[in-house]
């Protein structure tokens, strides 16, 4: 029987020959497609066809242009527009782009054999420092100097103030961090688990093979199965709900730098 | 104290963390349906906010459990 290698289906590996490219002033990096490349571009293909399929500008929608717009909408109303407000139109191509990256990310690495590019926490990571760049030079650019208002707790004395404002200070800057962890976490988690109980799936069929009381593994094995369908039931869940949540975070985040001024 | 039993046991320590998750999903949940049956009508409008609830309240049992796997996996 094969060892139970849980993380093994993270592992980032090279399917051509190495690349290397000399770029000035950085040194020698490897260029060459990895699994995780190779995923990512599946993923923009998708997306692109996906938009070409859909905008046809049907007076009546098909089921694809249906689809695009029911997505467009809830970006559109319910985090731009109803986390935002008025002011977030501008912020709808990024939020949007966010949230259609990480959603088919997720999904297309449910597929069996899929590698899932958002369990690596360098992935992650990077759109998280995107994001609180973005906020850092919103926030920066609408506000000027007053953007230190944000953590600066309004009606309340001024030493408590200043303890206060430290606080405020780290929970900001935390912000890219726990966006990262938890977009990871939850990916790494979800197929983990559904990894262990497929080892568990094969290792007590084969347990129950030897006969006599043995056989009761055939049960857990089944149960096991049955266990890996609902998991995979509720990943899919979670792919659509982590990208949501991604978006949302940055549309509250957003939110702050933005309404600033304004008592939103 | 063997350093792989240690491992061990504290990657199993490091899951205790999602007490607290679960305990806070199930009070998020529960008090969101209350209140969604006592108002049905304004129960859409805040469903977004019940989402980034559940996200924030579940990030704390993620950090928790992906301490757990840098201390199984990550080597020193």
């Amino acid at each position: 029987m094969a060892a139970i290698e849980p993380m093994e289906q993270f592992m980032v590996q090279r399917i051509m020959p190495p690349l290397p490219v000399r770029i000035p002033g950085v040194g020698v990096i490897d260029m060459s497609i990895t699994n995780s490349v190779l995923f990512m571009l599946i993923a923009a293909g998708l997306i692109s066809a996906f938009f070409l399929v859909s905008a046809k500008r049907a007076l009546v929608p098909g089921r694809m242009q249906a689809l695009a717009e029911m997505l467009y909408g809830m970006v559109d109303g319910a985090l731009t527009g109803g986390i935002i407000g008025e002011r977030g139109r501008p912020f709808l191509p990024f939020v949007f782009t966010l949230f259609l990256l990480i959603a088919t990310l997720d999904i297309i690495g449910l597929a069996p054999g899929g590698f899932t590019v958002t369990s690596q926490l360098a992935v992650t990571a990077a759109l998280a420092v995107m994001t609180f760049v973005t906020v850092l030079a919103v926030g920066f650019a609408r506000n000027g100097l007053g953007f230190f208002k944000l953590f600066w707790p309004s009606g309340v004395h001024w030493g408590m103030g200043l303890f206060l404002m430290l606080i405020e200070l780290i929970s900001f800057s935390v912000r890219p961090l726990t966006l990262a962890m938890r977009l990871f976490g939850n990916m790494l988690g979800g197929h983990v688990v559904t990894y262990m109980f497929a080892s568990f799936v094969i290792g007590l069929g084969l347990f129950g093979l030897q006969g006599g009381l043995a056989s009761l593994g055939f049960i857990g094995s089944a149960v096991s199965f049955l266990m890996i369908v609902a998991l995979t039931a509720l990943e899919l869940v979670v792919a659509f709900l982590q990208a949501f949540v991604f978006a949302a975070l940055t549309c509250v985040y957003l939110n702050e730098v933005v309404n600033l001024d304004h008592g939103h | 104290m063997d350093v792989t039993a240690a491992k061990y046991l504290g990657a199993g320590l490091a899951m205790t963390g999602l007490i607290g998750a679960g305990a806070g999903l199930g009070i998020l949940f529960g008090n969101y349906l209350q209140a969604a049956i006592r108002n049905p009508s304004a129960a859409a409008g805040e469903r977004v906010w019940l989402f980034l609830g559940m996200a924030l309240a579940e990030s704390m049992g993620i950090f928790g459990f992906v301490m757990g796997f840098i201390i199984l996996f990550v080597k020193v």
